[in-house]
């Protein structure tokens, strides 16, 4: 799969794999790009078969250039940007997109934190105005940052408290030894407790600059029009300091690592994590096709045999999140039926895995994958705040222009290829097990 | 017989909708007597097709709970012609969906496609309609994976909450039970009782289908006619009226060794076809609507930090109707939480709202409109709901007049008439001890 992983701050709907362009070569889309002066990247994509616009900031910082014992802070610190600036009030902003007919929202993502609004075409200029005003003058008061904090372990409250995705958390804290990829984006517990309004404002100064941003808007909008509101809000603004590289490499993993997770749950449930290569590595899109043929559908490998033909797996799945900013993984999990055990279970994964290792995967499978990966591209064109994430996430990982380069890639894939990367990748030595063992309820 | 009602629509966006081709609905009823209802959208070559057919839960014989969602679900799952895998196998291969699903009134069944393969996609489509084979084979299958879903639920306090929320509103009403039927009922069914249901609820005369995409009316009628030629009606037996009794009221506190409790409280509501509605709908859009600027929002939330989210809405069917909020606290701000939320309650019950609160709920509900029909599911799903409610093809221009209209006085007759505090109905999800709310 790609991107539609690792998001914190709002439930995405998952888009399809595939970028958009009606009227341009195919498997193109045609996006302008300009650059303010300030070193603002500006990408539009105008698009007038909808009556919307999708404006975006995307900051190039996640929880990927958090340190230890800050994590959570690029998380935290897009909460507070909801909290005033000098002419807007608390949470006023999200009030006056609404009084215009219009939708906002924010997430943070291992790679990168967005702020998007949804608008008609001649009311989208205030939030262009308000999201330049927020880019410097954002203020940072305790007595909006105390209650926000508990809004924020609330919110990781939620999202953890259950059994499978306190199973990722800490499969994935394990996959990574040295890379910030293995911290969860919400944060760990104690580090949003530590935080305090100066960690705020520091890391606020250090990221959030017209330098270290971009803006993406898709829809019917006056390119224009766009621009010139743009240059006289955001190109304002000076550019400020370049922020710090990130520059950790996760060192190869030499042999399987394995961890239980012991909490009440009903049914166990496993994952696997493999490193991979991100986008911009050849291998990027065989294992993009190898996850297909392993997950996507009733007909794709894992369903059909745990799920279809053995019955030990309520579900089984594969994804790979590819649309990322450094290397990354493909992962594999399934849960158990009632009844079944999960070493069972793990068993049967790894008989499905060296079956493509050993025999590869047939001409139907590949065609099937591909014809998929076409249709979606055509099927993505439908939404477009769809199209401009993915112009988004592309432009965070190494640039937007990859994304043209994406229904090439995949046609490209031979049989072959898909046999090559799963030998290569989906290898034990370099995967980390994550099991959840349910458990009865302790009486305290 | 032969009857043409074709209905023209423009739905106006905003302002500057000139720019766009307008949207168009067509509805026409067909001979066997079922209802089409189209929208050419001709920007990119796909199509979306969504039958809305009247075989929800409702019509689950006595004690056999669970048996329209498995009929539901089993319907793609073999004909004479092709095995469960070779449906999937022909639809993945095009990059389509054809999905089933089944809710309290109506069974869907939907299809994206592009539209190079609607002939293809139209034809599996009548094909699992009419000729559904409901393999006993697949029918174990089902069950056991609807057996183990029940189990899977466990694991999720906001659907425990609900469904207990709905089993206290609506004892003894397929309305309060889950569509997925219980552990107890599951085992019950067999393939006769779905070969049953089938041959009597899938049926033209109780369908309505919506059709959106690159697509005229004449074409996707004529497809419609080759597809479902074999499709009779044949199902016309009157609903039985739904009778509800009165709910429980006794708080429902179900203890779990979890960090945060997730709380419901709500009562019922007015049905669809109430006048006040529109005005209703402003109201709890003030009071608890969508983002975190309703006054729930504002006290929970922003001010307390309470809970991540909070929300309110209003259910109106044709049927029955609930107003219902939901929100998820750690457990020892549990009961606080709960009493902010009584309080903002109380306060629209007694004060009203603002004329600044009035006008800018009333800006959203008509501008944000548009914003939620942009791919063809959307426009398929908003007429699919038009037509099953009755609501009648001008819907989308008459909408933005019956928010417009809403005042403040009618905000505050109808917070006091549709909102009962002392009616409302407490779930709480949670570890008890640590919220104070053993009993």
């Amino acid at each position: 799969m790609d991107w539609t992983h690792r998001i914190a701050g709002l439930a995405l709907a998952t888009l399809l794999p595939a970028v958009a362009g009606a009227s341009t070569p195919k498997g193109m889309v045609e996006v302008r790009e300009e650059v303010l002066d300030n070193g603002l990247k500006v990408l539009l994509l105008e698009n007038h078969r909808s009556p919307a616009v999708t404006f975006q900031v995307w900051y190039r910082v996640g929880s990927r250039n958090e340190v230890d014992g800050k994590s959570g802070m690029a998380h935290f610190l897009e909460h507070m940007l909801f909290k005033g600036t000098d002419k807007v009030a608390p949470e006023e902003y999200a009030r006056i997109i609404r009084k215009h007919g219009g939708r906002s929202n924010a997430f943070t993502s291992h790679d990168a934190t967005v702020y998007h609004a949804t608008m008609s075409r001649d009311t989208i200029g205030i939030a262009v105005e308000l999201e330049a005003d927020r880019m410097v003058n954002t203020r940072f008061e305790e007595k909006y940052f105390a209650p926000e904090k508990k809004v924020v372990q609330e919110e990781r409250r939620m999202r953890v408290d259950r059994p499978r995705a306190a199973l990722a958390e800490l499969t994935n804290a394990v996959t990574y030894a040295v890379h910030p990829y293995r911290r969860p984006i919400i944060g760990w517990p104690e580090d949003i407790q530590r935080m305090t309004l100066e960690d705020m404002k520091a890391f606020y100064r250090t990221y959030y600059s017209p330098n270290n941003a971009f803006i993406v808007a898709a829809g019917n909008f006056d390119g224009e029009e766009m621009l010139k509101k743009i240059r006289e809000t955001f190109g304002k603004i000076p550019r400020g300091t370049e922020p710090p590289e990130v520059g950790l490499t996760e060192p190869p993993q030499q042999g399987e690592r394995r961890v239980l997770l012991k909490k009440e749950a009903q049914l166990p449930s496993l994952v696997m994590n493999y490193h991979a290569p991100n986008v911009g590595h050849p291998d990027s899109y065989a294992l993009d096709v190898l996850e297909m043929i392993l997950s996507r559908g009733r007909t794709s490998r894992l369903h059909r045999d745990l799920v279809y033909d053995r019955r030990i797996a309520r579900y089984a799945w594969a994804g790979y999140h590819r649309v990322s900013a450094d290397p990354t993984t493909f992962s594999i999990g399934a849960q158990a039926m009632p009844g079944k055990d999960i070493a069972e279970v793990e068993a049967a994964i790894d008989e499905v895995i060296a079956g493509v290792r050993d025999k590869g995967v047939t001409k139907a499978e590949l065609d099937k994958a591909k014809n998929q990966v076409a249709a979606a591209f055509i099927f993505a064109q439908e939404s477009n705040r769809g199209q401009a994430m993915r112009i988004g996430f592309y432009e965070i990982t190494g640039g937007w222009r990859r994304m043209n380069e994406y229904l090439g890639g995949i046609q490209g894939v031979t049989a072959e290829d898909v046999r090559r990367v799963a030998r290569r990748y989906l290898d034990s030595d370099r995967r980390t097990v994550g099991i959840l063992v349910p458990q009865a309820r302790k009486r305290s | 017989m032969k009857r043409w009602l074709p209905l023209l629509l423009c739905l106006v966006l905003a302002p500057q909708a000139a720019a766009f081709a307008a949207m168009h609905a067509q509805r026409e009823i067909l001979p066997n007597g079922m209802v089409l209802v189209t929208s050419e959208q001709p920007a990119l070559p796909i199509v979306a097709v969504q039958l809305l057919i009247r075989a929800g839960s409702r019509y689950d014989p006595g004690d056999r709970h669970g048996l329209a969602n498995l009929t539901s679900r089993l319907l793609t799952r073999g004909t004479p012609m092709r095995d469960s895998m070779a449906i999937s196998g022909l639809v993945e291969g095009m990059g389509a969906h054809l999905g089933t699903d089944s809710g309290r009134e109506l069974a869907t069944v939907s299809l994206s496609i592009l539209k190079k393969d609607l002939g293809t996609g139209l034809a599996l489509l009548g094909e699992v309609l009419t000729a559904s084979s409901f393999p006993e084979r697949e029918l174990e299958r089902m069950k056991q994976s609807l057996m183990a879903s029940l189990r899977a639920k466990k694991d999720r306090p906001g659907a425990i909450a609900r469904d207990a929320f709905r089993a206290a509103l609506y004892p003894d009403s397929f309305y309060g039970r889950p569509v997925q039927g219980s552990e107890d009922s599951l085992p019950t069914l067999d393939r006769n009782a779905v070969v049953e249901f089938h041959r009597r609820y899938y049926r033209p005369d109780r369908t309505i289908v919506v059709a959106v995409g690159d697509i005229t009316h004449a074409e996707i009628k004529q497809k419609l006619n080759d597809a479902l030629a074999d499709w009779k009606a044949g199902g016309g037996e009157p609903d039985a009226p739904v009778t509800l009794r009165q709910p429980d009221r006794a708080p429902v506190r179900l203890d779990r060794d979890l960090a945060q409790s997730t709380i419901i409280m709500g009562h019922e509501g007015p049905l669809r076809t109430n006048p006040d509605h529109y005005a209703i709908r402003v109201m709890n859009q003030i009071l608890g609507g969508g983002d975190l600027t309703s006054r729930l929002g504002e006290a929970i939330r922003n001010r307390r930090g309470l809970a991540y989210s909070v929300y309110s809405y209003f259910v109106a069917g044709r049927n029955a109707g609930r107003f219902q909020m939901a929100m998820q606290t750690r457990n020892e701000s549990a009961r606080e939480a709960i009493d902010v939320v009584r309080a903002e309650i109380e306060r629209v019950r007694r004060d009203g709202v603002t004329a600044e609160e009035l006008q800018d709920a009333k800006s959203y509900l008509t501008g944000s409109f548009a914003l939620g029909l942009e791919t063809n599911d959307d426009i398929a799903d908003f007429l699919g709901q038009v037509e099953y409610l009755g609501l009648g093809l001008d819907y989308v221009d008459r909408y933005p007049d019956m928010i417009r209209r809403v005042t403040r006085e009618d905000i505050l007759r109808v917070a006091r008439k549709y909102l009962q505090p002392e009616k409302l109905i407490l779930v709480v999800v949670g570890n008890l001890e640590k919220a104070g709310l053993q009993n």
